[in-house]
């Protein structure tokens, strides 16, 4: 089984209804432990997207995530901007020239994204940010991948994993971005960055994997 | 929510033509990507100088634009870092032959937006320059943050930098005197009320009646400690113990004193804070021999204000005291 390029089209166009969906719940985390602009920044940038998904869709996958990327990187601003373009570009960078993914490709992809936002955030594990989601779900899928598992067991088990890496946000003091100002007073709060990042690889699993 | 705007997501495009409508002597407001600039830029042979940072804390930066100061700002989103693109094309627009310096806020969408532009820049052979504000005291400076915001030091920054590229000085002298009014300066704020952010439509944080948060940053974001509301002198000498204790200086070291409003504060409280600072510094030791007072870099209508303190020395004075033409700083010319 393969993730299809209309596949990938419908899995970004589902991500900007699920930014839609969750502006508010995404601004309400934002506000006790950021600056509450979050959701509104993250759903600016995904409805720009969908607007640019039609002059790309009969191109190959890399070039789709670029675009992605690059329109991320023009209008969400704040950090999530460079944060999550970053990881569509270099998502894009390693599916040049492929018009479906195998579950190897995809976990090459997602490993790929993580490696960027790592690279322009200079976060680690544990700084309470997308990383803690992203780390988990790439870790996840590339152990799946070596286990020959089924594209569908293992999506599932990458979302299990992403949703997990969100809630242990939420004892972490955090030590990048705005929330670290707080210091210990932003232990208890779930990161809105991570809640994000699993609500990307969640609507991947409810996209592509049957029956879920 | 009661704010005097129309639909939430058109204010910043409406104040740009707004600020388009009313200056059109000082600067150009260009769309899609939104930058403002200096109507005669690019200057041949000068440093321009962008800086720019989220919407919502008018004047700064847009406010900023004109002889002796920025120019060219990148106005973002309210308390939202603008994008690459917009700064690259104000970038571009600004060269004229002899660099552009970059003047970015300490804060994680800034770095992160500004260094893209800035590598888009030089892949274009312009050459650029970064300086990094960080003056408030408020926040720890340790690995385990984002390290100290930047505040009050970006206004006097900008009026300074903007000065000396007026004079013709190179791109490395220009950066070099931004690095120097940053290590010399130190600031603190302070808020009574919270802010509301339009599209959120409902306050960032929330002050109780006799509250204050002392250590604010210029988004709202917390302090130091929340504590019982107390009278003025008591605020100027928890921010001027703050600011004092941290730079160090000596008996009878020169000082810019700058008393900023945080927007909804009246210039009459401004005094009133100018006042007792004013005798705090002069009671440390030092001379304080040049002051700004006033709302210049805000967090939308938070009630609040912030003191910074900057070390001169002769050449700082000089171009402190450069004829400046912009919106919201004129003087001399």
């Amino acid at each position: 089984m393969t993730i299809s390029r209309e596949d990938i089209l419908k899995w970004i166009r589902n991500c900007a209804a699920v930014m839609a969906e969750n502006r508010d719940y995404l601004i309400e985390l934002d506000s006790p432990i950021g600056d509450g602009d979050h959701g509104a920044n993250i759903n600016r940038g995904f409805q720009a997207v969908l607007g640019k998904l039609p002059d790309v869709a009969d191109k190959d996958i890399g070039m789709i995530f670029k675009t992605v990327g690059f329109t991320l990187i023009s209008t969400v601003g704040g950090a999530s901007g460079p944060l999550y373009g970053t990881m569509f570009m270099q998502m894009g960078a390693v599916s040049e020239n492929k018009i479906e993914l195998t579950l190897a490709d995809w976990t090459e992809a997602l490993e790929a994204g993580l490696n960027g936002v790592m690279m322009r955030g200079k976060a680690v594990p544990g700084d309470k940010t997308m990383v803690d989601a992203l780390m988990p779900s790439a870790k996840t899928l590339k152990e799946a991948s070596a286990d020959n598992m089924s594209l569908n067991d293992a999506l599932r088990a990458c979302a299990r994993a992403a949703e997990k890496g969100v809630q242990d946000t939420i004892p972490l003091v955090a030590r990048k971005g705005r929330a670290s100002y707080l210091g210990e007073r932003s232990r208890g709060h779930q990161d809105p960055g991570a809640t994000s990042s699993s609500m990307l690889l969640l609507a991947a699993t409810r996209t592509w994997a049957n029956g879920s | 929510m009661k704010k005097l705007i129309n639909e939430p997501e058109n204010v910043v495009y409406e104040e740009l033509r707004g600020i388009a409508a009313a200056h059109p002597d000082l600067v150009q407001v260009c769309f899609n990507p939104n930058y403002i600039v200096r109507k005669d830029a690019p200057l041949k042979g000068k440093v321009g100088i962008v800086s720019g940072g989220g919407s919502g804390h008018e004047p700064m930066h847009g406010g900023f634009v004109g002889h002796g100061m920025l120019d060219a700002a990148c106005p973002g989103a309210v308390f939202t870092s603008p994008t690459p693109d917009q700064m690259l094309e104000a970038t571009r627009r600004v060269n004229g032959g002899a660099g552009v310096l970059h003047i970015v806020k300490n804060y994680t969408g800034d770095i992160l937006n500004f260094e893209m532009a800035a590598d888009l820049a030089r892949d274009q052979g312009i050459e650029v320059e970064s300086v990094v504000i960080n003056d408030d005291v408020a926040v720890e400076d340790s690995l385990y943050t984002a390290g100290r915001r930047g505040v009050g030091a970006t206004v006097l920054a900008e009026k300074i930098c903007g000065a000396a590229a007026e004079n013709r000085r190179s791109l490395k002298d220009v950066a070099d005197i931004c690095r120097k009014v940053n290590d010399r300066s130190r600031s603190m704020g302070m808020a009574l009320t919270s802010c509301i952010v339009p599209h959120a439509g409902k306050p960032t944080f929330n002050l109780a009646e006799d509250e204050m948060e002392i250590g604010i940053g210029i988004h709202g974001e917390p302090g130091r400690t929340r504590m019982k509301l107390a009278p003025a002198n008591e605020v100027v000498l928890m921010l001027m113990a703050a600011v004092i204790s941290d730079l160090p200086y000596k008996n009878g070291d020169e000082m810019l004193l700058f008393v900023n409003g945080m927007g909804g504060t009246p210039l009459m409280e401004l005094y009133v804070i100018y006042n007792r600072a004013y005798e705090m510094a002069v009671k440390n030791g030092l001379k304080v021999s040049r002051n700004l007072i006033g709302s210049y870099i805000t967090s939308l209508e938070m009630a609040g204000c912030s003191i910074t303190l900057l070390k001169l020395d002769d050449e700082l004075v000089r171009l402190w005291d450069a004829p400046v033409r912009t919106a919201a700083l004129r003087w001399g010319m």
